[in-house]
């Protein structure tokens, strides 16, 4: 009996150490052991993204009303009072339904497909002059103010992680996916106009 | 005092000053050399008709450099022999340039770059590589084309952080240093911005390859792949996507298909053999090889894992090409198969009939470039330029093709084909196939006209 029990207890141990050995390869053939953990603090105080699902948003909320304000003393001098534009700053307001005409205007309203796309921009980039300077509440307001002046939303509505995401905008199923190669014969290897290679990503 | 010092300084020794042909001839060679790594040295007087009073560079030295040169040249004359001092000449010449810490290019030389259009604010703008200019494939770093969003950053690397975080089983913070410790590639690629040469939709042709076609450079560029900062953090099996954000004050981001982000990308801190410049996204950027330029993240810190792309206004609304039925393609990655004769080319002047070389540059971002051709008759007629070797994927190919001109009018242009069998289509095509209202992923032959004068212009 001792003899068996002999034998198992090494059987497990020579497991242990295979194994070992096995994990401890792996581990350094795919991990360096390098960088720090992040905290979720840390996380939470860098990460800005949003998902048009709303995801990211941080709490607040604005109306077009309260927008106005911001947008005159933050945005007008560059994008015009009404967001007609500048030779400062692109124009913001028009152009909805022009994008299948002779002329067509793009803006926040005639061609972006998400709400919180607006957001997230603004939150990054904008004023130009001192981007990061504007608070949520006033983020939502400046957003709100845009896509009203849109006419999407209406000036009473109050824009914030939740009702943001649910504006529909103008151009929204206005994007199919990159149809390319559309020209240069496409392939001259396989006929068809269109090349696995370049389909596959 | 100088003269024991001098020789010191170009490495004669007692043995070679005993008088001999040879140490002539070394003194000469040696002469010759400092002067090429513009070291302060002596400078054989081969041609006496050189008169160092009027060379514009001899005169910015001062006189009591001039009067050094003059008692040393004297004193090796005396020192090696005697049959020296008629080589030599009663003056001499001055001694170039110091060393210098960092090199400069000859100040005869101009070649600049040139902004796009004025942006509508500082540091919102772009500008553009001379590419007449340039010889061989690589774009020097100093002349790599710029775009930015919100000006260029300062950055100190020491402080400098990369987050990587979201969909991995540890997010983690990497400083530069760690970064530097993964094992590192060093590959060829080109970069080119996706509203390159976008006025020719619209019927603006740029008369020049730097106005038409600068917002393309080509440099070897170092780092670490993406893929490596991936598995190190242990991606999530839920993660399809990969975001990426600059540190620039605009914050600028694109999303990035994971399979992408684990192919061959790569998280870059040197340049052609140097850190990266500044406005290329020091001290580290990411390289999307073969993809639109807007989606390589220059001043990374910020990557972060998702299911979904983030829809960022630069993926979701603006890098986007409007078709004429108001659709409009999202996602057009790849730049497609492109090629440009940069000489002779619009802008340029022949001299007269006689002996020319057409040369140009070529690329695509979906495979590697099989042939290029050279049309001189507006393409009537075709003929394969020579690659330069090697040519490597996602690289800009330098072609080249002798050319004698008769002095009559000529239409000049090149076209691309690439392994997976794409043609650079014409402009005509493009315009066929996606209207006048796009504005990215422009990659249209391009043509240059030939006057008898031997001006050239657009075609
Ligand atoms: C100093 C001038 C300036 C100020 C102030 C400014 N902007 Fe801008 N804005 C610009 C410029 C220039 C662009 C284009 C930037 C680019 O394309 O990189 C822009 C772009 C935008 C866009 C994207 C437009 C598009 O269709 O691509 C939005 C939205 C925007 N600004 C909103 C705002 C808001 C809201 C404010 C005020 C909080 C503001 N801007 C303040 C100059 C300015």
């Amino acid at each position: 009996m001792p003899r068996k029990m002999f034998r198992k207890i090494f059987l497990v141990a020579l497991c242990f150490v295979v194994c070992g050995a096995l994990h401890a390869q792996t581990g350094s053939d795919k991990q360096a052991g390098l960088g720090r953990p992040a905290s979720a603090e840390e996380v939470k105080q860098r990460d800005v993204t949003t998902l048009p699902n709303g995801a990211g948003l941080p709490d607040g909320k604005g109306t077009a009303a309260q927008g106005e304000t911001v947008y005159r003393d933050k945005c007008a001098a560059c994008h015009g009072p009404n967001g007609e534009g500048s030779p400062q700053g692109t124009q913001l307001v028009g152009g909805v339904g022009s994008l299948a005409s002779d002329n067509p205007v793009r803006t926040v309203g005639s061609y972006w497909p998400y709400a919180t796309s607006v957001w997230d921009y603004i939150h990054r980039a904008m004023p130009l002059n001192q981007p990061g300077s504007l608070s949520a509440d006033d983020t939502y307001a400046v957003t709100a103010f845009l896509l009203n002046r849109n006419k999407i939303i209406e000036a009473s509505e109050v824009m914030d992680k939740e009702s943001l995401p649910k504006v529909r905008m103008p151009n929204r199923d206005g994007f199919i996916p990159d149809a390319r190669p559309d020209v240069g014969k496409g392939s001259l290897s396989t006929g068809n106009g269109k090349n696995k290679k370049s389909q596959a990503r | 005092m100088g003269a024991a010092i001098f020789r010191k300084q170009l490495g004669f020794n007692k043995a070679l000053c005993s008088a001999s042909t040879t140490a002539i001839r070394y003194a000469l060679r040696v002469g010759y050399d400092t002067r090429m790594e513009s070291q302060p040295g002596v400078q054989p007087m081969k041609d006496k008709s050189i008169d160092p009073a009027k060379d514009n560079h001899s005169r910015t030295d001062s006189r009591g450099r001039r009067r050094f040169l003059a008692a040393t040249t004297a004193a090796m004359a005396a020192t090696v022999a005697g049959g020296l001092t008629d080589l030599w000449g009663d003056e001499g010449r001055e001694p170039g340039s110091p060393l210098r810490p960092y090199g400069e290019r000859s100040p005869f030389e101009k070649v600049a770059r040139r902004n796009s259009r004025s942006g509508q604010m500082s540091g919102t703008g772009s500008s553009l590589t001379p590419l007449e200019s340039l010889y061989g494939i690589i774009t020097p770093s100093a002349l790599h084309y710029e775009r930015h969003h919100s000006g260029v950053p300062i950055i100190d690397p020491e402080k400098h952080e990369l987050l990587l975080h979201g969909l991995v089983e540890k997010p983690l913070v990497f400083k530069m240093e760690e970064i530097k410790r993964f094992p590192s590639v060093s590959h060829i690629y080109f970069l080119e911005c996706s509203g390159s040469g976008a006025g020719e939709y619209q019927g603006e042709p740029a008369p020049t390859p730097q106005q038409t076609a600068g917002l393309f450079s080509c440099s070897e560029w170092t780092g670490v792949p993406l893929s490596a900062l991936l598995r190190e953090a242990g991606v999530k099996p839920s993660a399809k996507w990969v975001l990426a954000e600059g540190g620039d004050a605009s914050r600028n981001a694109r999303s990035i298909p994971l399979e992408k982000a684990m192919d061959d990308v790569i998280v870059a801190y040197g340049q052609n053999g140097e850190a990266v410049r500044p406005e290329q996204g020091y001290p580290i950027r990411l390289i999307v090889p073969g993809w639109e330029g807007n989606i390589n993240t220059k001043w990374l810190q910020r990557l972060h894992v998702l299911d979904q792309p983030s829809m960022t206004r630069d993926e979701a609304a603006d890098y986007d090409d409007l078709l004429a039925n108001g659709k409009s393609y999202r996602f057009s990655f790849v730049m497609e198969a492109k090629s440009i004769v940069t000489r002779p080319a619009g802008g340029q002047h022949l001299a007269g009939p006689g002996v020319y070389e057409i040369t140009g540059l070529a690329w695509s971002g979906r495979a590697r470039v099989a042939t290029v051709e050279v049309s001189t008759d507006g393409g009537k007629n075709w003929r394969k330029a020579e690659l330069q070797q090697p040519v490597l994927k996602n690289a800009a190919v330098r072609f080249r093709m002798p050319w004698n001109w008769d002095g009559n009018e000529a239409v000049i242009g090149s076209r691309c084909t690439d392994e997976s069998g794409y043609v650079q289509p014409t402009h005509e095509q493009l315009v066929a196939a996606r209207g006048t209202h796009a504005r990215f992923h422009y990659n249209g032959i391009k043509w240059w006209r030939l006057q008898k004068s031997g001006e050239l212009t657009n075609a």
